[in-house]
């Protein structure tokens, strides 16, 4: 520690961010991994290779990361026009945007699983029209999810293309660039970083999403059964150890995805001079 | 390239930027847009670029009216006060970037673009710069990595918006010369916007002083300072000592040897090294010297003039140092004045 720092509080503040990381996330993990030594190794195994545990598997994290790498589309869309136009009732929309975070993600569940399933509104409409059924479907898991993390991108997106220097865009036209290469060549390689971390947060958040999701999904087995649904249910039978199975390796595969997203993060903004 | 601007105005709301513009550039100057902050000179500046649209008029470059053209069709350069450098690019490819985007058929290949590019880096003597990203470079260098952007595209005409205007005196003062050099190895037609004369007066071939939306005086530097068209350009560019004639102070100016031309002209601007400061030989003279600053090779003298019941009123007259070394004077002193010329305006 050097002396010269302006605020002398490197001691309290580590501390505290070490007791704070133990409580609420070192001790709880811990936890999850010592019970699940309860579990002799084969036993172990053969959890996590059931057929119905790897379906779940599959359903859990191709649909949190189809719904992050849509709500990463539209939520840039949403960050965009939030930030470049006025319009009326942009403090309504700016507002409306934090509702996800705010609603109890069963209500948005319950309401989303009315229309969307086969007799609801949209369900029938989308049906009759399209052939498209989303209801009981992992598509319907995916458009719950798009609902849960659309507001993690634009809340990511949104200070940073605000901080934006629009006269990098006016040098870039003024040297022959079209709109187009505007867009991809300036604008969006600054921007990049910001929507890897909204990325990152939404499938997250999808990964563990269980109050959204059960109602639309339908939870039929080996078709849209998600793994914390899964979690639940052995729970429910007093099932402790093939729960924290199933727990212990969702957090190592989500541990392992992330550390991936951090790492071209990382690549991205070293390649663009950001550190 | 030549740039005509024919009744260019420009309104923000209620607010007029630009009245009623008119103003031919010929090719190969090296122009000022000068003027104070919010006269509108940057507005006018980005018009001709593209980035804003006139209200009304047209922009001609080189007789081909551009008025409808994007600015990316425009042919033009364009560097910004603060640099507006690509931050997620290197500086080779900030300065490629102009390269790289043109369409296939125009665009040079790879080896092409690497040794012009190094060509231009040379030429603002950053070559060894070239794998740094903007963030590392101090301002200056920035600068001129943002004039070889601009120049890689070989526009017709560069347009610079108060390029010095974000870095230190000293700095300021060796880029000045080195735009000079190189507009003059160059010769592209450039325009520049600043707010500062005598960066005007250094680095420019001709002045266009701008002051709410109007222009005031186009000419060259030498002009511009020794024949301002009015009060404003007389006041702006350079000190002035400006006197209201009535009856005392046109009796005053009368017994300082100058002489006064017209009863209808009722203003008289006169520079501070046009006063000549003599020992009073009598002690009623009006004027007392206060105080004096060096400025270098000259002296600044700060003179009270007191003429009967009015206010007294703060002169400046400039001289050589040695010239006041001879007068031996010190702070309280009565002196004397010669006035040796000045211009004059109709008050109104």
């Amino acid at each position: 520690m050097s002396q010269s720092r302006i605020m002398p509080a490197f001691r309290p503040t580590i501390s505290f961010t070490l007791f704070y990381l133990s409580l609420v996330v070192l001790i709880p993990l811990s936890t999850l991994v010592f019970k699940s030594f309860e579990l002799h190794w084969n036993d172990y195994v053969d959890i996590i290779t059931n057929k119905r545990v790897l379906a779940a598997f599959r359903v859990s994290f191709t649909t949190s990361l189809g719904a992050a790498a849509v709500a990463s589309f539209f939520g840039f869309i949403v960050a965009w026009v939030l930030v470049r136009y006025s319009f009326a009732g942009k403090r309504f929309f700016h507002a409306l945007i934090d509702l996800p975070f705010a609603l109890p993600t069963a209500v948005a569940g319950i309401v989303l699983a009315t229309i969307f399933q086969p007799s609801g509104y949209l369900g029938q409409f989308l049906k009759q029209h399209f052939e498209l059924q989303i209801g009981f479907k992992p598509l319907g898991i995916v458009v719950a999810l798009i609902f849960i993390s659309i507001p993690f991108v634009v809340r990511t997106v949104e200070p940073v293309l605000q901080e934006f220097d629009s006269r990098m865009e006016e040098a870039a036209s003024s040297l022959g660039a079209t709109r187009l290469q505007v867009f991809t060549k300036i604008i969006f390689p600054n921007i990049f970083p910001a929507l890897l971390t909204g990325f990152a947060l939404s499938f997250a958040r999808g990964v563990g999403e269980y109050g959204s999701v059960i109602f639309i999904s339908g939870n039929i087995p080996y078709v849209s059964e998600i793994l914390p649904l899964l979690i639940v249910t052995k729970l429910e039978q007093y099932d402790i150890a093939g729960a924290t199975a199933i727990g212990l390796t969702m957090l190592i595969i989500s541990f392992v995805l992330l550390f991936f997203i951090n790492v071209l993060q990382h690549w991205v903004r070293k390649r663009s001079g950001q550190i | 390239m030549s740039i005509l601007l024919s009744h260019i105005s420009k309104n923000f709301g209620d607010f007029s930027a630009l009245h009623n513009i008119d103003l031919e550039i010929p090719e190969g100057e090296l122009v000022a847009l000068l003027g104070p902050s919010g006269c509108g000179k940057t507005t006018l500046l980005r018009i001709i670029a593209g980035l804003e649209q006139a209200d009304s008029g047209h922009i001609f470059l080189n007789g081909e009216d551009k008025t409808a053209h994007h600015v990316s069709e425009r042919g033009i350069g364009f560097v910004f006060q603060h640099y507006a450098l690509f931050r997620h690019m290197t500086v080779f490819d900030n300065v490629a970037f102009g390269l790289r985007v043109k369409k296939k058929e125009h665009r040079p290949n790879e080896a092409i673009i690497a040794k012009k590019v190094h060509a231009l880096l040379e030429l603002v003597q950053l070559d060894w710069l070239h794998d740094r990203f903007p963030d590392q470079l101090s301002g200056g260098q920035r600068q001129r990595i943002a004039l070889a952007r601009a120049l890689a595209v070989e526009p017709s005409v560069l347009l610079l918006d108060e390029p010095f205007g974000a870095l230190d005196a000293s700095v300021r003062k060796d880029l000045r010369q080195w735009l000079r050099n190189l507009h003059n190895e160059l010769n592209v037609t450039s325009i520049f916007v600043t707010h500062d004369q005598e960066e005007a007066m250094e680095v420019a071939s001709q002045v266009v002083v701008l002051n709410k939306g109007h222009i005031q005086q186009q000419g060259s530097p030498a002009d511009i300072y020794d024949y301002p068209a009015n009060v404003f350009v007389s006041k702006f560019i350079g000190q002035t000592n400006e006197f209201h004639l009535h009856r005392h102070t046109s009796d005053w100016l009368k017994q300082t040897g100058l002489h006064i031309p017209q009863e209808s002209d009722s203003i008289a601007h006169v520079r501070p090294h046009d006063i000549e400061i003599i020992n009073a030989l009598d002690g009623n003279s009006p004027i007392i010297l206060k105080d004096w600053q060096h400025l270098g090779a000259l002296i600044r003298v700060e003179l009270t003039k007191k003429l009967h019941e009015s206010e007294p009123k703060t002169l400046y007259a400039e001289m050589p140092n040695e010239q006041f070394k001879r007068l031996n004077l010190t702070r309280g002193d009565r002196v004397e004045l010669k006035i040796r010329q000045a211009h004059w305006f109709n008050s109104l």
